[in-house]
């Protein structure tokens, strides 16, 4: 109850901290603007990428999700970890990958000319469902995994004994399960796919494939019609704020622990036929998953010997502002995971267009201080603000967990307000909070959004840095900073995540 | 005595510091950054000037509208004609006090308030390990090899982009929809910017990326590379002239100092090996060689602020529905 | 007269109870009734989980109604989750003495001493992971001791374990309460661990909590609502 009470200090903070910003460009525009029909056209394609991109997402986690589930080999865990690799990774990186793979000179195309064929022609609808399924496949992966391993195991013992064929051990067992299980996956990765602003950019292959958040930054960058962009960002907030609270309400708050899912001991799939299948899909998800990264790390390790020394101060700068974003992210997540609607305000942060929360805050700093002197401060608010709804919906199961488990015991010794919190809460909620932090962390690490508004040449970030050598003819040195990049979020990532588990096998 | 001496000393030191007012000059990124022009032009300007002055760089125009009349600038650098009407009609530009004629420009310049620092043709630089004939006018590049892709930047975003959206409807008027939906299939991709479309590029991606015709010499002096060539149309190029100007909200000293520096030698000089652009105030026998054997077009084709600004939303639209066929 | 419900009706849902009754100190009461009557519902309104639609629950006179759960000179026992797993024994208990990160040496050598008296000596440092059932029982148990509160609780503690464990716990629990002269309560399904350590019974059935009775006439002449689930 007390919780409730600590809670509306940052839900007004996050409320604020979307309202005043979006207030502040209308106020400035002097109103909102009407759409035009490439802005429409936008929203349409925006909505059916995301559509696309959550389903194909899923569709291919559910092979991939079972085999992982029912196969034990050396180096499963190593793997499924591995695997989770892309949903961290920072999207300015993760093209570099992707394009050396699937690109027109990538390894596929190369391979496919040598045998005479066309290339691969990855921009355009493909190309951003291409990078979306990328990113997102990881997450529904782990989601469906999760799902597979919360199935009893005697639910198998008893399928083995009545000696049900396979199709009807899935339509019994397995599809339940995926019914109850893939709603939420679908929805998240929906909602993650609709604010796409970086991915769109180069593989999009023109104007058919404008999303909303590209639109937003179009409106600004020429035409500087604040009134378009304030109107886009509202209608996208509407947008991803449906989507969200649908998510909430129908689904219910998903599994915070995307733990790397026990291995099910189940005594189907010895055939032939379903042992080829599971080692394909994994091995094809592998390659798919980690080819790219791979290409990152070979192109990069050229450069990275002789990187310049501004390179090494960004990466100072991104780690400064990663663990700032981590911290009020943290801060910020645990008391809205403990009050009501604490999750549905978490998403109001992630709905709003950064570029738009990014000139708010602008219009709001200006008239009191030089706004490019905060340019970390602002991004690494912003990032914050990006990360908040994964971190509460990571932590307001545990936290509900440990209340309804432990909370008379605390009730009956007087545990309240900070000793609650240290003796029986920040113990029980330690996973899903080290999860959190690496995951605000590394997101942090890879957002090249709000900083190229407020960019200034001694508070570069590595993401502005590495698009600064692009621009500069410096390939080589840009692919070593893609590589530290990436290191580094992959690094945070796991500190935190391992950091979270520490004690726990004990 | 002694006490008179540091007295007198603090109130030298706090004048001096008065009267060294750091110049403030907004510029993009590509400007500032280490291998740009920026850090020599800053050295040589504030070792002729002696005083102080910085970079910011960052998107220009958005910014300086942001900000208004409150806006930190004393100098703005690297605005082009394209953009100048917005610009201009903000009132926040001063006159910039030079004498046109110094200019050395394939054009009449008569703008009183923007001035050309570098400029360079539009043009489409190809691989000539990939193409072999490469395209010699737009007709030619709108029939070309299906599988000959080109990498071109979005005119909402880029100021390159806008500047081949332009340079089409010099060139087509009513037609120019139409060469957009023959160069579709010809198009391998959009970018945000010159950066990813040229990374593209030179990650080999694509044979083909919109940029300026002295980009090869960036490749030529650097990697002693002549295989990143510039394609020459016959119905001429599109003129791009990057600008300086000076706020009229500045009442720094030096911001007029600055404007006359930008046409000195120490200036001009540094432009074509950092910035790969011709100087706008040096003619070809002052380029270094690499830029004087540089192919170039026979014609310029330029479009006045006030024209760019009539016809960019048209323009830009007509390319939106053609390519989004 | 030690704990008092007075006309005391607690509703959850669309169930209800009443409850008038009063239990003298140092006594050991058992609550016995069938399944789902409100034993529990019963716990929580006298240990301020629940708060009542009416009356009143007085302890020595004073009115706890509206006091919270650790406000109450109550502790108590629950069917589990007694223990924080996260924490050593030693940490576990020593929160019955102390909220801070460490303990005072008194405190330890005070922690230490009840967990001898349970028979978990030398346990302090261990994990709950690392314990028994019954040493777990235990170390409940002795935090009971330290909270030193004069009324207890006792919520089917030691349900889960086996027969010659629970009677050997039950025992400690009663020498326990008379060593401490505290006044317990005791939801049983048991018949037999009523008799063996509660002289008497409170019945909790038919939307109702009635007695003290005597345990051994109660069961012996079971009311029809008792008769039926004692079978």
């Amino acid at each position: 109850m007390a919780s409730r009470v600590v809670a509306i200090i940052p839900a007004g903070l996050v409320a604020a901290l979307v309202a005043m910003p979006l207030a502040a460009v209308f106020l400035r525009a002097g109103g909102g603007a009407s759409l035009a029909a490439g802005d429409w056209a936008a929203l349409r394609f925006t909505v059916w990428q995301a559509f696309l991109s959550a389903l194909l997402s899923c569709l291919l986690a559910i092979p991939a999700a079972r085999a992982l589930s029912r196969r034990r080999f050396p180096g499963r865990d190593s793997l499924v970890t591995i695997l989770g690799a892309p949903f961290i990774l920072p999207v300015i990186v993760a093209i570099l990958g992707l394009l050396a793979v699937f690109g027109r000179e990538g390894m596929i195309s190369q391979g496919l000319h040598l045998l005479g064929l066309p290339r691969l022609q990855i921009y355009g609808l493909q190309g951003i469902l291409l990078a979306h399924v990328f990113f997102n496949l990881p997450l529904a992966i782990r989601l469906l995994l999760q799902g597979w391993s919360d199935i009893p195991a005697e639910r198998f013992r008893l399928a083995a004994q009545l000696g049900l064929p396979a199709p009807t051990m899935f339509r019994v067992i397995e599809w339940p399960m995926l019914r109850k299980t893939l709603p939420g996956a679908f929805l998240v990765i929906f909602t993650i796919c609709l604010s796409s602003f970086a991915v769109a950019l180069t593989l999009g292959g023109g104007p058919k494939a404008t999303t909303v958040e590209l639109a937003i930054y179009q409106a600004f960058r020429f035409d500087f019609d604040l009134g378009k962009a304030a109107t886009l960002a509202t209608v996208q907030l509407a947008l991803v704020g449906t989507a969200s609270l649908v998510l909430l309400r129908l689904v219910g708050p998903l599994t915070g622990d995307l733990g790397l899912g026990r291995v099910q001991h189940r005594w189907d799939g010895n055939s032939s036929l379903a042992r080829i299948l599971d080692v394909a899909s994994i091995t094809l998800v592998g390659l798919f998953l980690l080819l790219p990264i791979l290409s990152v790390v070979l192109r990069g390790a050229a450069g990275l010997a002789d990187l310049p020394a501004s390179v090494w101060i960004a990466a100072g700068h991104s780690v400064g502002v990663a663990l700032a974003s981590t911290t009020l992210c943290i801060a910020l997540a645990v008391p809205l995971a403990s009050a009501r609607h604490g999750q549905t305000v978490a998403l109001l942060g992630f709905a709003l267009s950064p570029l738009v929360l990014g000139t708010g805050l602008f219009l709001l700093l200006q008239p009191y201080t030089n706004p490019f002197e905060w340019a970390l401060v602002v991004t690494f608010i912003v990032n914050a603000l990006m990360a908040l709804p994964f971190a509460t919906r990571a932590i307001a199961p545990a936290l509900e967990q440990a209340e309804a488990d432990y909370g008379r015991t605390a009730d009956m010794l007087g545990l309240t307000g900070w000793s609650r919190w240290r003796w029986l809460i920040l113990p029980r909620i330690q996973q899903p909070l080290g999860f959190s932090a690496g995951l605000a962390a590394a997101l942090s690490m890879g957002d090249l959004g709000v900083i190229i508004l407020f960019a200034d040449p001694e508070r570069a970030t590595l993401p502005l840095q590495m698009y600064r050598l692009m621009g500069a003819y410096q390939m080589e040195a840009a692919a070593g900073a893609a590589l530290l990049l990436l290191g580094l979020s992959l690094g945070v990532f796991w500190l935190f995540d391992k950091g979270g588990r520490y004690g726990l096998e004990a | 005595m002694k006490a008179h001496l540091i007295a007198a000393g603090i109130l030298t030191a706090t004048t001096a510091v008065a009267q060294t007012e750091t110049l403030t000059v907004y510029a993009p990124d590509y400007f500032t950054s280490e291998w740009g022009p920026g850090p020599t032009i800053e050295a040589a300007f504030e070792e002729s000037c002696g005083c102080e002055m910085e970079f910011l760089p960052g998107d220009l125009l958005p910014r300086i509208m942001l900000e208004g009349q409150n806006t930190r600038a004393d100098i703005v650098i690297g605005l082009n004609t394209d953009v100048t009407a917005k610009a201009r009609s903000t009132g926040l530009f001063a006159p910039h006090g030079q004498d046109n004629g110094q200019l050395e420009l394939p054009i009449e310049w008569t703008d009183d308030t923007f001035l050309p620092f570098d400029w360079a043709y539009v043009s489409f630089i190809y691989d000539a390990t990939k193409i072999e004939s490469p395209p010699a006018s737009f007709e030619a590049l709108r029939t070309m090899p299906v599988d000959q892709k080109a990498v071109i930047q979005d005119p909402r975003s880029s100021i390159s982009g806008l500047a081949l959206v332009l340079w089409v409807k010099a060139v087509y008027g009513d037609q120019a929809e139409a060469f957009w939906r023959d160069m579709a299939p010809r198009i391998l991709t959009v970018t945000k910017g010159w950066s990813e479309a040229y990374g593209l590029f030179t990650d080999g991606e694509a044979p083909m990326v919109l940029s300026y015709n002295t980009s090869p010499a960036y490749h030529i002096a650097f990697e002693e590379d002549d295989t990143k060539r510039a394609a020459i149309f016959e119905e001429g190029h599109y003129g791009f002239f990057e600008l300086v100007a000076k706020t009229s909200t500045t009442d720094n000293p030096n911001a007029d100092k600055f404007m006359e520096f930008v046409l000195s030698d120490a200036f001009q000089s540094a432009i074509p090996m950092t910035n790969f652009s011709y100087p706008s105030a040096q003619g070809p026998s002052e380029w270094p060689e690499v830029f004087a054997n540089l192919p170039a077009p026979d014609k310029a084709i330029f479009m006045g602020e006030d024209e760019a600004e009539a016809i960019r939303a048209e323009a830009i639209e007509e390319w939106r529905r053609a390519l989004s066929q | 007269m030690a704990l008092k419900l007075e006309h005391l009706i607690v509703r959850q849902g669309a169930f209800q109870l009443i409850a008038d009754f009063e239990v003298p100190t140092h006594s050991f009461t058992s609550v016995i009734g069938p399944s789902g009557a409100g034993k529990s519902t019963l716990f929580d309104a006298v240990s301020g989980f629940l708060k009542p639609a009416k009356g009143r629950v007085l302890w020595q006179g004073d009115d706890l109604t509206n006091r919270p759960p650790g406000d109450r000179p109550v502790a108590m026992l629950f069917q589990d989750n007694n223990l924080f797993p996260h924490l050593t024994i030693g940490q576990n208990i020593g929160l019955a003495l102390s909220k801070r990160r460490r303990l005072s040496p008194a405190h330890q050598d005070h922690v230490e001493r009840v967990l001898a008296r349970v028979g978990l000596d030398g346990m302090t440092d261990r994990k709950m992971s690392q314990l028994s059932g019954g040493q777990i029982s235990r170390a409940a148990l002795a935090r009971l001791l330290l909270q030193d509160r004069p009324l207890w609780l006792l919520d089917e503690p030691f349900s889960a374990l086996g027969p010659a464990l629970k009677s050997e716990m039950l025992t400690l629990v009663r020498d326990m309460a008379t060593e401490k002269q505290a006044t317990v309560l005791m939801i049983t399904h048991d018949p037999t661990d009523a008799h063996a350590v509660a002289p008497l019974s409170v019945l909790v059935a038919e939307g109702q909590a009635n007695g003290p009775f005597d345990t051994a006439e109660l069961l012996n002449n079971p009311p029809p609502a008792l008769s039926d689930y004692l079978g």
